[in-house]
């Protein structure tokens, strides 16, 4: 054996724990690395850097980023959530990780440029305290003897106290506590002992933490990336209007840097109260495209799932579309005078291309040829916009747009 | 034809020097041949020698700084035009068309963004997918990498590097250029070939077991890896090998997942114990308390994150009513203690009142808002919205049974008081009420924080303290 690996003790029997540990995180959709304080080792003589924008190292066939090293302390754990491999009824195989363990393997992995830092969480053992308390240990570690200086991003215990959580988000970059689902019945039948009001007093508790450190420039550090939070999909009835609901609520209660959706994934040795067969894939994908939309275009959930209709996103075409389908009246903006708003509501058209579109119109009139040079997807955009030399043909009938936007690219959802 | 040998083609101040001292003689971009090397013998005999650019060139005009940005990223780029791209935008910016970056559909502005993102995105890469190899030195490890850009960008990326693993001793081995760091300084060399860099690292199977594991068959999206990992980095990736195995399986892995029944556990972990209704403090107010956590006799609790009740001594000879709880209440799920509660705290230490003599409660015990985007817009409790919660606030009353009531604000006061109560007309007169308590109505502090004039504001904030004085005495 090379004398280096000598300290994790047996070897093999630390790649069968991560082999579990590891496998056992994987639902979690979360490895985002971005935002928090700047750090560079050079000041420390450490190792470790924190530039604010996320990298991921990899990608598994899955489509999944893999930025931070993503396991679990432990996956023994009392609580019983019917969607989760880990739950205390399950017969998936059990291993745990010593503290120790985990900072040199996230040291080790982290020198050889494989992540961004770690995210550790963990199933529940002896009590909420005792199980926090360990994953503090670990990120103290990493800072205090390791001077490490990348990421840090622990999954927080609501029913954890809140000395606890203070000490996670000084030596943390975030902070995270899943909601699990959409409604509070929905978590209430699979997750019989959460309570949502003990999530949501924890995440209260963490935004007067990071509203407190952000005000005063002398306040102990607090989780300065912030906090996300996940949701399950398509493992209860919630309708796409739900989890949006839901969503909107979590973001202005709780100023969340985001909100995870994870469609439900088979697991081995899944539970009865279940459903068979996970939802599409693309379900998931098109509620990060309706999250996106409501937090940079303007949106708001009545105009993305309005509460006349089956509460579900329209699978075919993405939610900008789709809106823009139901209010063909809006329709064509004209490129050269429509105020910034509108031109964000145009399907096909981005932030970025927006922002060169209004660059441009101020020096000279803007024609289709524009369209074409900046590469914007014209078949899309065209029925939609008006130039000095273009006007849609005014009987673009909906079925035939529909079909221009049947085939989502599956953009990079996790990484940042 | 004006032939330009540039000895690094990717430098900027070399292309800068060059480039102004052809702006300078006036050359036009079509009679100006750019190439990198000491390869200007190929060339047809018409050609001037190389050009030495003149020490004092006479800087053509100005030109804007997003150029020079744009340049030095573009230079990076791997495409032999480049040099010559730039020169005819940096001409046509000089010659009357100074807003030609803002025009991004023009050809050359577009030809050198879509340039300079292919050589951001392959620096981002780079610092995602390089990969060392630890060797081990007696005087200390050495880590090495063995990496192939597209374009030429070490220079670019190593400060990453070194910013990142100042601690650690490290080289970035490229087939064109090389970078070394001793924990003190970088150092650039000559390019490299790939059997100089270490060709394992034991460690490296970790890392395969990480990135097998992490992988969830169940929903395999190959493109979507693909375009955030493209196919011409692979080869030097070692979790890469594993990639078309775990495609292979991953199908009846999920097959054989879904259609295994549910199992029988066989190891038995207990369950947690029912929750305490943790040492519940002695006491039917603590009870109330307690049960108001679980009201839904009305919408507010749902978007809410918890029941805002009164706090106090329970035997307190005062109780202040206030309207509704806030952002920060919700959060604390603690009567004022957002800025209300601050200038509310404020006047009670000038009037000489103590609050933790106060039994502190709201009319209505759950914040109401409209969430827009990454806040909450504070909205008034409807009168359904008061009334559902007006059972707790007389239980309050009830058990505390103050001798004195003080109201702040209209919504406080009506509750007490009834609907006629004129909050304007009636404040701070006294009011003896049908259970014998003496009660009186003041302004609510937040009224006194929406006063734009500062003076005015001063004024009312005085009357406020002047109004809770009468309350020293009966402390």
């Amino acid at each position: 054996m090379p004398h280096r690996l000598r300290h994790y003790g047996a070897l093999m029997k630390l790649s069968e724990k991560l082999a579990i540990l590891a496998d056992a995180a994987k639902y979690d959709a979360s490895c985002s690395s971005s935002g928090g304080q700047k750090r560079d080792s050079l000041k420390t003589g450490g190792i470790g850097s924190n530039e604010g924008m996320g990298i991921c190292h990899a990608y598994a066939p899955d489509g999944r980023c893999i930025s931070l090293l993503k396991i679990l302390l432990t996956n023994f754990c009392v609580y019983d959530c019917a969607y989760c491999i880990n739950r205390r009824t399950s017969n998936v195989q059990r291993a745990r990780f010593t503290v120790a363990e985990v900072v040199q393997l996230t040291m080790d992995f982290y020198r050889r440029n494989y992540i961004e830092g770690l995210f550790l969480s963990s199933g529940i053992i002896q009590s909420p305290d005792y199980t926090m308390e360990m994953l503090v240990q670990v990120a103290r570690s990493l800072r205090v003897d390791h001077r490490f200086g990348g990421y840090i991003h622990l999954k927080t215990i609501p029913d954890a106290s809140p000395e606890l959580l203070s000490d996670a988000a000084r030596w943390a970059d975030r902070l995270s506590i899943n909601v699990e689902m959409p409604t509070e019945g929905g978590l209430k039948a699979l997750a019989p002992e959460k309570d949502l009001r003990d999530i949501r007093r924890a995440m209260g508790r963490l935004r007067m933490g990071i509203d407190e450190a952000k005000a005063e420039k002398k306040a102990p550090r607090f989780a300065p990336a912030g906090q996300s939070t996940q949701m399950i999909v398509g493992a209860d009835a919630s309708s796409d209007r739900d989890v949006l609901t839901s969503s909107t609520n979590l973001y202005a209660n709780y100023k969340l840097k985001r909100v995870y959706y994870s469609a439900f994934s088979p697991i081995p040795d899944a539970s009865k109260a279940l459903p068979l067969r996970p939802p599409p894939l693309v379900r998931e994908h098109r509620l990060y495209q309706a999250d996106w939309l409501m937090r940079f275009y303007g949106f708001q959930v009545d105009e993305i799932a309005p509460a006349n209709d089956s509460g579900m996103l329209d699978l075919d075409v993405d939610p900008k579309m789709a809106w823009a389908l139901r209010h063909r009246e809006q329709f064509p903006v004209d490129l050269n005078r429509a105020p910034k708003e509108m031109l964000l509501r145009v399907p096909g058209l981005g932030v970025r291309t927006v922002q060169r579109l209004l660059g441009m119109r101020v020096h000279r009139k803007l024609r289709y040829d524009d369209l074409v040079k900046l590469r914007v997807p014209v078949r899309k955009v065209a029925p939609f916009v008006a130039t000095i030399d273009h006007r849609p043909r005014v009987d673009g009938e909906s079925g035939a747009l529909r079909h221009l936007d049947t085939t989502p690219r599956q953009a990079d959802l996790f990484g940042h | 034809m004006r032939l330009v040998v540039l000895h690094d083609g990717s430098d900027l101040a070399e292309w800068r020097g060059q480039a102004r001292a052809l702006l300078a003689e006036d050359v036009l971009p079509s009679d100006v041949q750019w190439q990198v090397g000491e390869r200007a013998g190929l060339l047809p005999a018409e050609s001037s020698p190389a050009h030495q650019p003149l020490r004092e060139a006479k800087p053509a005009g100005t030109v804007p700084r997003e150029f020079l940005s744009l340049a030095s990223t573009v230079l990076a780029h791997a495409d032999a035009r480049r040099h010559a791209v730039l020169y005819r935008l940096l001409w046509r910016l000089t010659h009357g068309e100074r807003q030609l970056l803002h025009i991004a559909s023009d050809d050359d502005v577009a030809w050198c963004e879509q340039a300079a993102k292919a050589v951001r995105r392959d620096m981002h890469k780079m610092k995602a997918f390089v990969r060392f190899r630890e060797v081990a030195q007696p005087q200390g490890s050495v880590f090495i990498a063995w990496f192939e850009p597209s374009h030429d960008i070490l220079p670019r990326v190593a400060p990453f590097f070194v910013r990142r693993f100042a601690g650690m001793h490290w080289s970035i081995l490229t087939p064109t250029r090389s970078a070394h760091w001793n924990g003190e300084t970088i150092s650039f060399g000559a390019g490299a070939q790939k059997a100089d860099a270490p060709n394992e690292d034991a460690l490296e199977a970790l890392w395969l077991t990480y990135f097998a594991n992490i992988f969830n068959p169940a929903r395999l999206k190959v493109q979507a890896m693909k375009n955030e990992m493209p196919v011409r980095y692979w080869k030097n990736m070692p979790e890469a090998a594993l990639i078309p195995g775990l495609i292979r399986d991953a199908s009846a892995r999920m097959d054989a997942m879904v259609q295994r029944a549910p199992t029988q556990p066989k190891k038995h972990i207990p369950a947690p114990l029912p929750r305490q209704p943790s040492a519940l403090p002695q006491g039917s107010l603590a009870e109330l308390r307690l049960q108001a956590g679980q009201c839904r006799a009305c919408p507010l609790w749902e978007p809410a994150t918890q029941t805002v009740f009164g706090e106090g001594p329970d035997n307190a000879h005062i109780m202040v009513i206030g309207e509704q709880p806030g952002d920060q209440e919700d959060l604390a799920g603690r009567p004022f203690v957002g800025p209300a509660g601050q200038l509310f705290d404020q006047a009670l230490a000038q009037a000489g009142v103590e609050r933790s003599q106060l039994y502190v409660t709201n009319t209505v015990k759950h914040f109401k808002f409209e969430p827009r985007g990454k806040r909450r817009i504070h909205s008034r409790a409807h009168a359904s919205e008061q009334s559902a919660c007006r059972p707790w606030l007389l239980a309050e009353i009830q058990r505390v049974a103050p001798k004195t009531i003080v109201c702040l604000g209209a919504m406080a006061a009506q509750a007490i008081f009834g609907k006629n109560f004129r909050l304007l007309e009636q404040r701070g007169q006294w009011i003896t009420l049908d259970n014998g308590i003496g009660a009186f109505a003041t302004v609510h502090p937040s009224y006194l924080l929406r006063l734009p004039d500062e003076r005015e504001r001063g004024e009312a904030i005085a009357h406020f303290v002047r109004d809770l004085g009468m309350l020293r005495s009966l402390i």
